[in-house]
């Protein structure tokens, strides 16, 4: 023997215990306070009115941020207005080369992006390192290359810009948002006015003085930070020629209410409740992986998240002891170690929100299982939540968390489980996990749901268009799909 | 067999890339090398090993850092069957076992009688651990019931020896060839199964790991058995034999992070090991010729 029983029996009890691997931060300046950037420099805003913006994981003050008023959001449309004839008339060649340009300097940046993607928002290091910073330089990169080949994109339509774009995004991925509106609006020659979330403005900020860095012609891009309210007077503005929106159903519907008869364009990128269907030859193992990824990425603040697992009832059991084996393994804690697998929730009023729909979920009936999982004194957390015995009339099986909790739901046969997952208002994603290639067809064809991922789930890709269907809104972002948003082709 | 669950292939790749970049730093980082050392099979397969040779290596498995205390010893040495009688010579009064490739080792294609045979031999001549191969040939053209049957002959030829069967990975083609194989191997009684003989390429890699150590997984929860793991072929490097580590962490959990369950296969891996504890320990780098090449 190597070793003798009693040393192998106390090594066994031994856990192999990572060390913290903080992401030095060193390197990344915040600034105490922040203008808005209107006009290709920044500006103080002229409400005078600043609010600030916490780190999520510390609930300490990061920043403050300004809050546009109407004048401000009137200062950046006029601005974006008067840049859009230059930039508009600009030799195409010309346009992609700023966006090539912005695409290095993200990736120059990358590392400083991504730690104050994760300061600012609680994602963990590893998801905006590996995530959220290269495909946003990536959707630069891509719409970039479309900039002079808008003819080809859509032959014989002679496609014109629209003018200034008004633009709102959500806080679950600030940076990728931003480039999945700013990159096909700037590419087809429109200006923007872009407003982040108001807990994620940050990325934003630093974006800002990499369009100083890169010499984009003043106006091209604005960026006015504030709440709803800044928002709202910003899609309203009679300069705005089109409006982007995503974020929840409930404000997409204000957003089209208010837009109805004034001739503006719009796409809206709302909200999910996407099914995960899992059939009985698929690859457990590699499915738990999807079924993880699929609902605790980003800590479930994810409009296509997987947050309804469908399972065929064959196999329900061991996947369930499979699945629950692995989420003992998630790593919760300071998304800025690069070893953390699921990091704060965003903001405290989401935290709640979560909080509520998970108790209604255990007072309808619902089995909640929770691994045991120590969350940090200070700052918004919520472990990672899995639900059995869930009925399709459950809260928490229709409406969207958006927060690390999973419904599991099964069925008997592949016309129950299309079924299942179509009973629902929205229809942004849906993954299938099967062996068979052409069950996979059959249930795309009938999934209606603006993406469906077969043996993988929440792969994003800038060639590939992702929008929704019933109240996860309409339009394409990404893709030639993507650009016709941004373009008149009448 | 063909029942046996299917592997996704891009989703097991990804899983193992994800969890190479773990970031193991400080007491973790010498925790996991210190057990490296303890896991690892010094090995020396080549066909110009001498007697001499084998009492070197024996030297350095038995105190890998001479005037250094707390550097453990390996788990075993790995030779030859000629050369398992030098080792014991070698080895004798220490805890370092011996390790030795049997079953017409690399290839495996010989006959059953003269496996068996070399199995009783290399037990007979003092190996703790028998390491036999797999019959590929049957394996690829679908005829499990012999490679089944050949691994539950050398398993009773073992007597009270341990039984590693090594799938030979790199020539199965597949994952789901890798973990139809590693449940074949456990089913006829294997007590480790091994990537690897190290004379193949590819030889040992994270996702082919994973996908074995998933079908352990799924054994041990069948039959309550648990069965060891062994990464052999490639490994040269304090960063991989770590990601290994992790790999195993995080797919079989603690129990399995001791020699009785893992090793690490490996000829040059050591003193990279040692060179990586220096530093941590010390902060600097020391040069090649403060570590024994034996």
């Amino acid at each position: 023997m190597a070793i003798t029983k009693k040393q192998s029996a106390e090594l066994a009890k031994q856990v192999f215990e990572y060390a913290p691997a903080p992401e030095a931060i060193d390197h990344v300046h915040i600034a105490p306070s922040y203008g808005l950037f209107v006009g290709g420099k920044m500006v103080e805003p002229h409400s005078k009115k600043r609010f600030p913006t916490i780190n999520p994981a510390t609930e300490k003050k990061l920043a403050e941020v300004s809050e546009a008023d109407a004048v401000d959001v009137d200062r950046a449309v006029k601005a974006a207005g008067r840049a859009f004839d230059s930039w508009s008339h600009l030799a195409p060649s010309k346009r992609a080369r700023y966006l090539f340009r912005i695409s290095r300097l993200l990736q120059e940046r990358a590392r400083e992006l991504a730690v104050v993607e994760t300061m600012d928002g609680g994602k963990p290091i590893k998801e905006s390192r590996d995530v959220d910073i290269p495909l946003s330089a990536a959707h630069f990169f891509y719409y970039a290359g479309w900039a002079d080949k808008l003819e080809w994109a859509f032959p014989n339509r002679k496609p014109r810009p629209l003018g200034v774009a008004g633009q709102v995004i959500p806080w679950n991925f600030p940076l990728l948002m931003l480039a999945w509106k700013i990159a096909p609006a700037l590419a087809a020659g429109n200006t923007v006015v872009l407003k982040p979330a108001e807990t994620t403005p940050l990325s934003a900020m630093v974006f800002a003085e990499i369009c100083m860095q890169a010499e984009l012609p003043p106006g091209v891009v604005n960026i006015v930070t504030g709440a709803g309210k800044t928002g709202s007077l910003l899609v309203e503005h009679p300069g705005v020629k089109k409006v982007a929106f995503t974020g929840s159903t409930e404000v997409g519907k204000l957003i089209q209410r208010a837009l109805a008869g004034t001739g503006k364009k719009l796409t809206l990128e709302l909200g999910g409740k996407a099914a995960n269907i899992v059939f009985e030859d698929a690859p457990l193992d590699q499915a738990v992986e999807g079924i993880v990824n699929g609902i605790y990425f980003n800590q479930g603040h994810v409009c296509c998240a997987g947050s309804r697992l469908l399972v065929q009832e064959s196999i329900a059991e061991p996947l369930m002891e499979k699945l629950k084996r692995r989420l003992s393994t998630l790593r919760l804690g300071d998304p800025l170690d690069k070893n953390t697998d699921i990091g704060a929730i965003n903001s405290r009023a989401q935290l709640e929100k979560i909080q509520g729909l998970v108790e209604s979920g255990i007072e309808e009936g619902a089995v909640l299982y929770q691994p045991e999982c120590r969350l940090p004194e200070r700052g918004f957390w919520f472990p990672p939540t899995l639900f059995t015995n869930v009925s399709q009339s459950y809260r928490i099986a229709r409406e969207e968390i958006f927060g690390p909790v999973l419904s599991v739901l099964t069925f008997r046969t592949p016309a129950e489980a299309v079924e299942k997952a179509n009973n629902t208002p929205y229809g942004l994603s849906a993954g299938v996990w099967t062996d068979k290639g052409s069950r996979i067809l059959w249930m795309a064809e009938r999934l209606r749901a603006g993406v469906v991922w077969a043996n993988t789930f929440n792969r994003f890709d800038p060639t590939s268009p992702f929008g929704g269907y019933k109240e996860s809104g309409f339009g394409r972002e990404g893709g030639i799909h993507g650009l016709a948003a941004y373009l008149d082709l009448n | 067999m063909r029942g046996v669950r299917s592997v996704d292939e891009v989703g097991a790749d990804e899983r193992a890339a994800s969890l190479a970049k773990r970031s193991i730093k400080k007491s973790s980082k010498l925790w996991a090398l210190d057990l490296a050392v303890r896991c690892m099979d010094l090995t020396t397969l080549e066909g110009s090993d001498t007697p001499g040779k084998v009492a070197a290596l024996c030297a350095k498995a038995i105190r890998p850092k001479p005037g250094d205390s707390t550097i453990p010893s390996v788990a075993a040495i790995c030779v030859y069957p000629a050369r398992v009688a030098d080792a014991v010579e070698h080895l004798r009064g220490s805890n370092v076992r011996v390790a030795s490739v049997a079953t017409a080792f690399p290839s495996g294609q010989s006959f059953l009688s003269i496996k068996v045979a070399e199995t009783e031999d290399t037990v007979r001549a003092g190996a703790h651990e028998i390491d036999m191969v797999i019959d590929r040939g049957a394996f690829l053209s679908g005829d499990y019931q012999r490679v089944y049957d050949e691994i539950v002959a050398v398993k009773e030829a073992c007597g009270n020896a341990h039984l590693k069967v090594i799938l030979e990975t790199g020539e199965l083609g597949t994952y789901d060839a890798v973990r139809r194989a590693s449940i074949l191997a456990m089913a006829a009684g294997a007590d480790f199964i091994k990537t690897s003989t190290g004379k193949v390429q590819p030889a040992a890699t994270l996702p082919v790991s994973l996908v074995m150590m998933e079908a352990i997984r799924d054994f041990v929860r069948e039959t309550g058995r648990p069965v060891g793991f062994k990464a052999a072929g490639g490994i040269r490097t304090s960063k991989q034999a770590i990601a290994y580590l992790v790999l195993l962490y995080e797919t079989l959990g603690s129990d399995w992070m001791t020699p009785e369950r893992f090793r690490l296969g490996a000829s040059t891996l050591l003193n990279d090991v040692l060179m990586q504890i220096d530093k941590e320990r010390t902060g600097v780098y020391q040069s090649g010729d403060y570590f024994t090449i034996d």
